[in-house]
């Protein structure tokens, strides 16, 4: 286990395992704010990856550009096999393999959390409904919540509504499960259970990329930890060694501010 | 030390109270009531006195006119045929709803002919019983129901209001009355709400074809008078079809009063849009769903539950706006009262005229009003926190 930060290929992962998401020489503006800067990174089927950095840092937009949400004026983004650009089919595609997590779980207020769960393997996958309903029961058991599938999403507290919402992105089997700060709006003592259904989702090998300042959840499970500032990736390496010998000044810094709680 | 004899041990060992006790008349109750609502301040004492008696000064007089004093019935000279009744049957300073007896075949019917008439009865009667089974929750059969109004209903009802196939034609220059007033704002608003649904979405649209033919239609429809645009659809519609063709001009009516209505609701759906949090978009795109699916199944449902008031608020204004195609020479509700009250027989009636017509308009809104506070009821429940 080397402590050297590797850009381009992840430690643990050899040559042989299928690359799932590459992106290359990617930059982002807004107007005139450069707010992606020559962001190079491979994530390989399996790898669970942790990007922290301060506030304004780039890293929900970048991951935001991974499903197109935001998009990307130079460079070059791939995800399994599909590349991004303006094709609306492609982005499509894209979205139906990569699962997003928000911060403010963005449930469909107006439908019951079974339907919430079904809207999409219904209508983007075409399943038949006593199919998707039965996926839809199979995750909500997973994330230990069955017995609300009648309830609207305003009835539950925001640590099952997170859960809710991480069920609905599970019930469309994508190969890529994005967190954007899935625990920043939630109280301190709804964190966990959300943390423990991440942490059972990335045992089960999903490939996962997790913008998050829970820095014990980086120890448990994550492959590599990405620092990012102003836009730019400074640092990556394995939890350990990034944890206990950063690099970068910034790093340091960073590390010193969020740690010392 | 404190003296503790006279500290209650405990509530039903207080001596002073031994049993509950009603509260005082001024805390609780109707006068607690007056006092708190329309006598607490000099100045609110004031206006309620005021209020008091300008209802004193109003009411009576108009309840005398409207009821007691009003004449209801016909004398026995009309009753058994003899002759006509007329504006002199009534007594004076009471309302003339004899008047209103006597022409309500008018009033409702229009001109149609009167042995035609129990289609116009049947079509009203078929588009009740539709819209109730579809308003009505607890009645089955919604997939049909919505079918037979939106499928069939608009046919059937054509062949029964203009005739053709076996049924004797009735030009539209005769229809008229409540049933004309009916057949506008039916027509236009039902047709007008998907229009302005599709114009809010074009007009928010990043394709730039699309948002500049939108702003183009809803920033200048809405920017001229609802009679202006009733002229200019029955003056240019003609215009832009084969010379010869003609367009029935009730027609061209309803093509202007739709369009008109459609721009209106847009700019409804567009708030409606608008409020919508843009995680909501973000959650749909983020499954995978697309542009068509995304609107139909998450964001229009909310925007329109969101929008009720201000939808029902415009689609209420519509029905009133119906009048002004008196000016366009048809014989809508208000207009046919009006008319029959220039009729020799008539001649003074035009109050009771108005009053009977605001009755109606009033008893319509009104029932339109409570819908729609019945339905924002049923959709909110499932976005209350319980």
């Amino acid at each position: 286990m080397t402590a050297s930060a590797s850009v381009e290929t992840a430690p643990d992962f050899d040559a042989g395992v299928e690359l799932m998401i590459s992106l290359t020489d990617v930059h982002k503006w807004f107007g005139q704010f450069h707010v992606l800067k020559n962001i190079n990174l491979s994530v390989h089927k399996g790898e669970r990856i942790v990007v922290c950095g301060p506030s304004g840092s780039g890293k929900s937009t970048m991951i935001r550009c991974i499903n197109r949400l935001e998009d990307h004026q130079r460079g070059k983004i791939v995800i399994d096999g599909i590349e991004l650009t303006r094709d609306l089919k492609n982005i499509e595609k894209v979205r139906r393999e990569v699962g997003m997590v928000f911060q403010h779980f963005n449930l469909f207020p107006h439908l019951t959390v079974l339907e919430n769960l079904t809207l999409a393997p219904i209508w983007v996958r075409k399943m038949p409904k006593k199919e998707a309903v039965e996926t839809a029961m199979h995750y909500l058991n997973r994330v230990r919540i069955p017995e609300q599938a009648d309830k609207f999403p305003g009835q539950l507290s925001g640590g099952q509504q997170q859960r809710v919402a991480i069920a609905r992105s599970l019930c469309m089997s994508p190969k890529v499960m994005l967190f954007d700060e899935p625990t920043s709006a939630l109280d301190p003592e709804m964190i966990k259970e959300v943390l423990d259904v991440m942490v059972e989702l990335a045992r089960s090998g999903m490939t996962m990329i997790c913008v998050t300042h829970e820095m014990g959840f980086a120890r448990t499970v994550a492959n590599r930890v990405i620092f990012m500032d102003r836009g730019e990736i400074i640092e990556q390496n394995e939890p350990e060694a990034f944890f206990n010998n950063p690099q970068s000044e910034r790093t340091k810094l960073f590390l010193s501010q969020i740690l010392h709680h | 030390m404190m003296d503790t004899s006279n500290i209650p041990t405990g509530p039903r060992e207080n001596p002073d109270f031994p049993e509950p006790v009603s509260p005082p008349i001024t805390v609780v109750g109707p006068i607690a009531w007056l006092r708190a609502n329309l006598f607490s301040s000099p100045l609110n004492s004031l206006l309620t006195i005021l209020a008091a008696l300008f209802l004193v000064w109003v009411i009576p007089p108009f309840l005398h006119w409207a009821f007691f004093g009003a004449t209801w019935t016909f004398p026995q000279e009309v009753v058994d045929g003899v002759r006509n009744a007329n504006r002199r049957d009534c007594a004076s300073g009471g309302a003339c709803w004899i008047f209103v007896r006597a022409r309500i075949g008018q009033f409702l019917f229009g001109f149609y002919p009167m042995d035609e008439r129990w289609r116009v009865i049947l079509v009203f009667l078929l588009t009740f019983a539709a819209v109730a089974g579809m308003l009505i929750d607890r009645l089955p059969y919604k997939r049909l129901n919505a079918l037979f109004l939106f499928a069939i209903l608009p046919f059937l009802a054509f062949w029964l209001l203009y005739g053709g196939l076996g049924l004797e034609v009735v030009q539209t220059r005769l229809w008229g009355g409540f049933m004309l007033t009916l057949v506008i704002s039916c027509v236009g608003i039902v047709l007008a709400l998907p229009l302005g649904i599709l114009l809010a979405l074009g007009r928010r649209s990043a394709l730039p074809v699309v948002h500049l033919l939108s702003v183009m239609v809803i920033e200048f429809v809405r920017g001229v008078p609802l009679i202006t645009v009733l002229f200019m659809a029955n003056v240019m519609l003609p215009l832009f079809l084969p010379p010869g063709t003609t367009i029935d001009p009730l027609l061209r009516i309803l093509v202007g009063f739709t369009v008109f209505t459609g721009a209106y609701l847009a700019e409804v759906v567009r708030g409606g849009l608008q409020a919508i949090g843009r995680g909501q978009y973000e959650g749909a795109a983020s499954l995978g769903l697309g542009y068509w699916a995304m609107m139909r199944l998450i964001i229009l449902p909310q925007a329109l539950r969101v929008s009720i008031p201000a939808i029902v608020n415009t689609i209420n204004g519509s029905f009133m706006d119906t009048t002004l195609v008196a000016v366009v020479g048809l014989y809508d509700f208000l207009n046919i009262v009006r008319t029959g009250s220039r009729d020799g027989n008539w001649i003074g009636t035009e109050i009771d005229g108005f009053v009977f017509c605001a009755a109606i308009y009033w008893v319509c809104c009104f029932g339109m009003s409570r819908y729609s506070m019945f339905l924002e009821r049923k959709l909110d429940t499932g976005h209350k926190k319980q």
